[in-house]
């Protein structure tokens, strides 16, 4: 290992994958132009495993059309070549002009969940403390905000995996719902080979493959799955009455939603047989090792967090959770999912999981970023009010994006793609030229993984040291500079905005310490020793992270629950149909998703030949019945439709979905845009889009010239 | 104004109370429950009587706090006149709307012996219509008196736990409303097998505590009787308030009766000739009625419903003709008997769509079929593999030609790996190494393992 160096002859680095939540450990070696990446054998998550775009990551260093040098809209509406200074000013100055014009709500920021905790902390406290807005959220709101919000009134905490990967080596049982790891994070596969399977997917998936027991709902039914199997398991006689009774609260309020769905009504709303919901529920409470984890199949829905309160509650009912062996999870998505949504770049969060509406929380972070906590704004909108709500009367005229591709990944695509066009200013920070860049008042070209210092934290909580195996090419910089920089125009000290990871992230302790998710003991020191650390990790007496710090916590729930009283809170939730059913004029489910070879908006993935090679354009797959039906044929272009918008892609005709639902992945650009048709029905207490279920209509296209 | 008062406290009652408080309902909302409890689900009673739920596990959820609920209180009377009903404890009440959810009563057929009194049953002779009901089964047999889908249920349910059953039916087979005699005798092989003795085409000809003689003269010992004949559904009240009475209280398409102030829902109403019978039909009007009372008038229009008997382990379902029931316009029949498997299905397509039907014995055939119908659905080409049940979606076939995909994570093909070991890389790690194969999910290990093995022996 190399540690931070650049360093020393033959020279490597050990960093981790650019890409999921997963965090595979790999070993860099080579120069510019010629990166080597091979997989850690050691690190226990992959343990030499790695999935083809882990192994194409190298190509993304030396993507072709990279971005070199800022580039600023001019008067014949290109992006022309600009130096750093000119669109710097550039875009301080017409920050200030907006802002006195329209005042500090009508600047906006819009972060990512693959921005490391240095950058997503720093982040967080520009948009408060340099613009003073409000009106900050990150795409973490389309992936983890509904399993935050659900696990977090259950538990007290939202910890995706409340316990290390490799503790599922050793389930019985795990149910999941919703969850495609064998085509979204490959090597977490290794760590349920031992396990039975129960896979809740509407789609034959890699992972349904794999499963002991594959129930396929109806695209927008899980919630209804989840309350019919609390049900089976009281009717069977499987709750765990004792854990019940001494660890949790609220039992008989969410039972009485469960009355209602017994298996056989379960049944006709899911289609799943009562049968094998049955065999689900006895193999779950029959194991001694059990996991119940959801993915965003059960999660992006516009009842998303009722649906996993529901599998929370069974997982509770089982008494599964906090107990050595068994648990529930959720399974993060982005590189930094975990540590993105802790940071304070989520509308109503600051650093550490504080509150922006609690006074302490306020106070504490104010005094940390030496400011009055009355000049903190309060909450602002979620990621998808933002959006709709630029360049409209009441909301912002300028957007800073970072780390997100939000034309490409936002749902109702069309709508946002306006919306960021009625902008008076769009300053997007990429190191490719995305979509949305593309969209761009002025565009900041910024490192990336392998050419910079920081920390992420992975699925299981775990404090990662992401390193530099290179040095980001003439004319780009890191996002820290660029936000350094910007800060330093607007008025800020230049002490408040450090460039230096190590630095940001000390100051990222103490704004954590105390916290939900307290960092105040980690330190790039221990990290660099090889020390694996999972928050929460408190500062000993004398605040210093190193030496003999506190442990960390691999299994956060063992002892008591993080509400006051440590136990566990069932919620009381009922189904709902998705916002939309399919009807005479649209009568399929369009589903959303991925593919393996793909990684969310496509902006990096689609620049690696391999990946393209292997999913080079946007497809639609269907059964073959529904292309008959519809007169389609494999390999033809059809229009997919929904009251929203209309997306083009090549028909797959396949079997692993079911004959009244298409799935489009959402990873391609353009007219291929998997959001066209998605639509604006958001969760009420997560604000999650519903990605994963559309009425939608599939005809033939023509192709195009 | 004045609110809404409902008469009736069981899952018709809850679902339409609640939902006005959901649906922003401006006056005032109370509820007039009979039973001394909060309304629960009555639909479970079964599960209570079998022993898998306690009876307290059956309360609904709490209704708002703005609902009034009175429960144990009877309505003796309604003025029409003046708008207000009259309790038992001789107060009255007003109201804006009146809706009536009474329910049904069992029915109690004339089998001598049976009744102390008219509307009292003897000792040991139960039906099961409320949690009262479902205190413990007396020692020794149970008799259930008929074997319609109610009878198939309690039968199947109590021999499920060990308990001796006969079952006594008057029609030649279980369930003839609904199947036909092909299909019926899945379900009588089903009870069977579990012990239950059927005794069909007989009836119950007397009744004296401790045993039931038949009209052939057998006399079956009976510890308890359990009466599944059916139900009447409970419209006194509104007979004696000069409301409409047939098989039920008579209710327009806005579920109103003749008095525009007064509503009907649930197994006490009639609506287009139908009473009707389940709690999710009752719950579909609950739901129409709030809506209508809260300013969204649709008229209603009852949705397909499946007779889907709760026997677990042992799969049925019947799809009721669709309407409009023409049956000249149906364009197939399809149908299939596998004995062995005890597997039965039959079904009257129109359109393409299912018309009408009955599946018996595959779990995932019900279920899709069920959902189809439900949805007025095509049906997929391949039937036989629906009405079997078999997953078409699984079906592999032969050798894999090369240009499969073995490796998916790493999207490795069958001759990418081929020409690897043709190069040298004769065992998995070498290949691992030529072709990244095997180092994503680790899914393929044993493919790339037997592929070597059959390229070596392939090798002179």
């Amino acid at each position: 290992m190399s540690g931070e160096g650049r360093a020393g002859r033959q020279r490597e680095s050990t960093t981790h994958c650019p890409y999921c939540a997963l965090q595979c450990s790999t070993v860099l070696s080579g120069e510019r132009g010629g990166v080597a990446v091979r997989p850690s054998a050691d690190f226990p998550v992959n343990r030499g495993g790695l999935c083809q775009k882990g192994w194409t990551a190298p190509s993304v260093l030396a993507a072709p059309d990279r971005l070199l040098t800022p580039l600023v809209r001019a008067a014949d509406g290109t992006l022309a070549p600009a130096g750093w200074d000119e669109a710097l000013d550039l875009v301080a100055g017409r920050l200030r002009e907006i802002r006195a014009r329209h005042g500090a709500d009508a600047v906006a920021v819009f972060g990512g969940g693959g921005l490391t905790n240095e950058k997503a902390y720093t982040l967080g406290k520009f948009a408060r403390v340099a613009l003073g807005t409000s009106q900050i959220d990150y795409n973490g709101r389309f992936c983890m905000s509904s399993a935050a919000a659900a696990t977090t009134a259950a538990f007290g905490l939202d910890r995706g995996l409340p316990f290390p990967v490799t503790d599922l080596d050793g389930a019985d049982v795990i149910l999941l719902a919703g969850a495609n790891p064998a085509e979204t994070m490959p090597p977490l596969m290794r760590h349920l080979e031992g396990a039975d399977l129960v896979v809740i997917d509407p789609r034959r998936t890699r992972t349904a493959e794999r499963a002991a027991l594959h129930l396929r709902p109806a695209p927008g039914t899980d919630l209804a799955l989840a309350l019919g199997l609390l049900h089976l398991a009281v009717t069977e006689g499987l709750v765990d009455q004792e854990y019940v009774d001494t660890r949790t609260a609220g039992f008989d309020a969410a039972w009485e939603h469960c009355t209602a769905w017994w298996p056989e009504r379960v049944e006709e709303v899911t289609g799943v047989p009562a049968d094998e919901l049955r065999t689900a529920v006895r193999m779950l409470g029959g194991a001694r090792r059990a996991y119940v984890l959801t993915g965003r199949g059960a999660e992006q829905h516009s009842k998303g967090s009722d649906t996993v309160a529901a599998f929370v509650n069974l997982a509770l009912a089982l008494g599964l959770p906090g107990r050595d062996g068994s648990g529930f999870g959720t399974l993060t998505g982005q590189g930094n999912g975990q540590g993105g949504r802790e940071m304070g770049q989520k509308a109503d969060q600051l650093p550490g999981y504080r509150s922006l509406a609690d006074p302490a929380d306020r106070a504490h972070v104010a005094a940390v970023w030496g400011v009055d906590a009355k000049t903190l704004p309060g909450p602002g909108r979620s990621a998808y009010e933002l959006l709709d709500a630029l360049g409209t009367g009441a909301g912002p005229r300028a957007l800073m994006v970072f780390g997100a591709n939000p034309v490409v990944s936002a749902p109702r695509a069309a709508h946002v793609t306006e919306r960021l066009r009625s902008l008076d200013l769009l300053v997007v920070a990429d190191f490719v030229p995305s979509e949305t860049a593309a969209l761009a008042d002025v565009v900041l070209p910024v490192a990336q993984w392998a050419e910079e210092e920081g920390t992420l934290t992975s699925l299981e909580g775990r404090v990662l040291r992401r390193r530099a195996h290179l040095t980001p090419p003439p004319g780009v910089r890191t996002d820290l500079e660029v936000l350094h920089a910007l800060a330093v125009r607007l008025g800020q000290s230049a002490g408040g905005f450090p460039v230096r990871p190590r630095e940001v992230f000390d100051e990222l302790r103490r704004a954590s310490a105390g916290a939900r998710a307290d960092y105040s003991g980690i330190s790039y020191a221990r990290l660099d020793a090889g020390e694996a650390l999972h928050w929460p990790c408190p500062a000993g007496a004398d605040g210093n992270g190193a030496g003999d710090g506190h442990p960390g916590t691999p299994r956060v729930f063992l002892d008591r629950f993080a509400h006051p009283d440590g136990r566990a809170r069932f919620t009381p939730v009922d189904h709902r149909p998705p916002a939309r059913e399919p009807d005479a004029a649209f009568p399929l489910y369009g589903t959303t998703g991925r593919v393996l070879a793909q990684y969310q908006s496509g902006a990096q993935t689609r620049r690696v030949p391999e990946l393209v090679a292997a999913a080079p354009e946007v497809i639609v797959e269907m059964h073959p019945d529904t292309a008959r039906r519809f007169g389609l044929a494999e390999g033809s272009m059809a229009e997919v439709g929904s009251v929203h918008g209309t997306t083009r892609a090549r028909v797959r005709v396949t079997r692993a979905v079911r004959p009244d639902t298409v799935f489009v992945p959402f990873h391609f650009p353009g007219a291929g845009r998997a959001n066209l048709f998605t639509g604006d029905a958001l969760d009420p207490r997560s604000r999650m889009p519903e990605f994963k279920v559309s009425a939608v209509r599939v005809t033939p296209a023509g192709e195009r010239p | 104004m004045t609110g809404v008062v409902i008469v009736g406290g069981g899952p018709a009652a809850h679902r339409l109370a609640a939902l006005l408080a959901r649906y922003g309902h401006p006056g005032g909302v109370s509820v007039v429950g009979a039973e001394p409890r909060p309304p629960y689900n009555r639909a479970l009673l079964g599960s209570v009587l079998d022993g898998t739920l306690d009876a307290d596990r059956l309360t609904l959820p709490a209704l708002p706090a703005a609902v009034r609920q009175l429960t144990g209180v009877r309505v003796t009377a309604v003025d029409r006149a003046r708008r207000a009903i009259r309790l038992d404890d001789g107060r009255e009440l007003p109201y804006g709307v009146l809706v009536l959810a009474t329910g049904a009563r069992p029915r109690t057929p004339r089998v001598p012996g049976l009744q102390t009194q008219p509307g009292r049953l003897a000792d040991g002779v139960r039906a099961v219509r409320t949690a009262a009901d479902c205190r413990p089964l007396s020692e020794g047999p149970v008799v259930v008196v008929g074997g319609g889908i109610r009878g198939v249920e309690t039968a199947w349910a109590l021999s499920g736990t060990g308990q001796e059953v006969a079952l006594v039916h008057p029609a030649g087979q279980l369930m003839e409303r609904h199947l036909d005699m092909v299909a019926a005798a899945l379900p009588a092989e089903w009870l069977a097998a579990r012990g239950v003795a059927l005794h069909l085409g007989r009836r119950a000809a007397e009744y004296t505590p401790g045993k039931v003689v038949l009209d052939d003269g057998q006399v079956l010992a009976a510890g308890t009787v359990l009466l599944c004949t059916g139900t009447v559904a409970e419209s006194a009240l509104a007979r004696a308030s000069g409301l409409e009475v047939r098989g039920g209280v008579v209710v327009d398409d806005l579920l109103r009766t003749g008095d525009p102030h007064i509503h009907a829902i649930g197994d006490c109403a009639e609506h287009a000739g139908t009473t009707g019978t389940t709690v999710l039909r009752a719950w579909e009007q609950a739901e129409t009625l709030a809506r209508n009372l809260t300013g969204r008038e649709r008229p209603y229009a009852p949705e397909r419903r499946v007779l889907r008997p709760r026997t677990p382990g042992r799969d049925m379902v019947v799809l009721p003709p669709a309407a409009p029931v023409r049956p000249d316009d149906t364009d197939a029949t399809v149908s299939l008997l596998d004995r062995a498997r005890g597997h039965h299905a039959r079904l009257v397509l129109r359109g393409g769509r299912i018309h009408e039907g009955t599946v018996i014995g595959s779990p995932s055939a019900v279920a899709e079929v069920s959902r189809l119908y439900l949805r007025d659905e095509p049906v997929p080409a391949d039937l036989l593999a629906l009405l079997t049940g078999a997953d078409g979606t699984y079906a592999g076939d032969g050798t894999p030609p090369d240009d499969t995909v073995v490796c998916h994570c790493n999207n490795v093909t069958r001759k990418a790996l081929k020409d690897a070991w043709h190069r040298g890389a004769h065992d998995e790690a070498a290949l691992a190494r030529a072709t990244r194969a095997t180092t994503g999910c680790g899914g393929c290990t044993a493919a790339v393992r037997s592929l070597c093995t059959a390229l070596e022996g392939a090798t002179p």
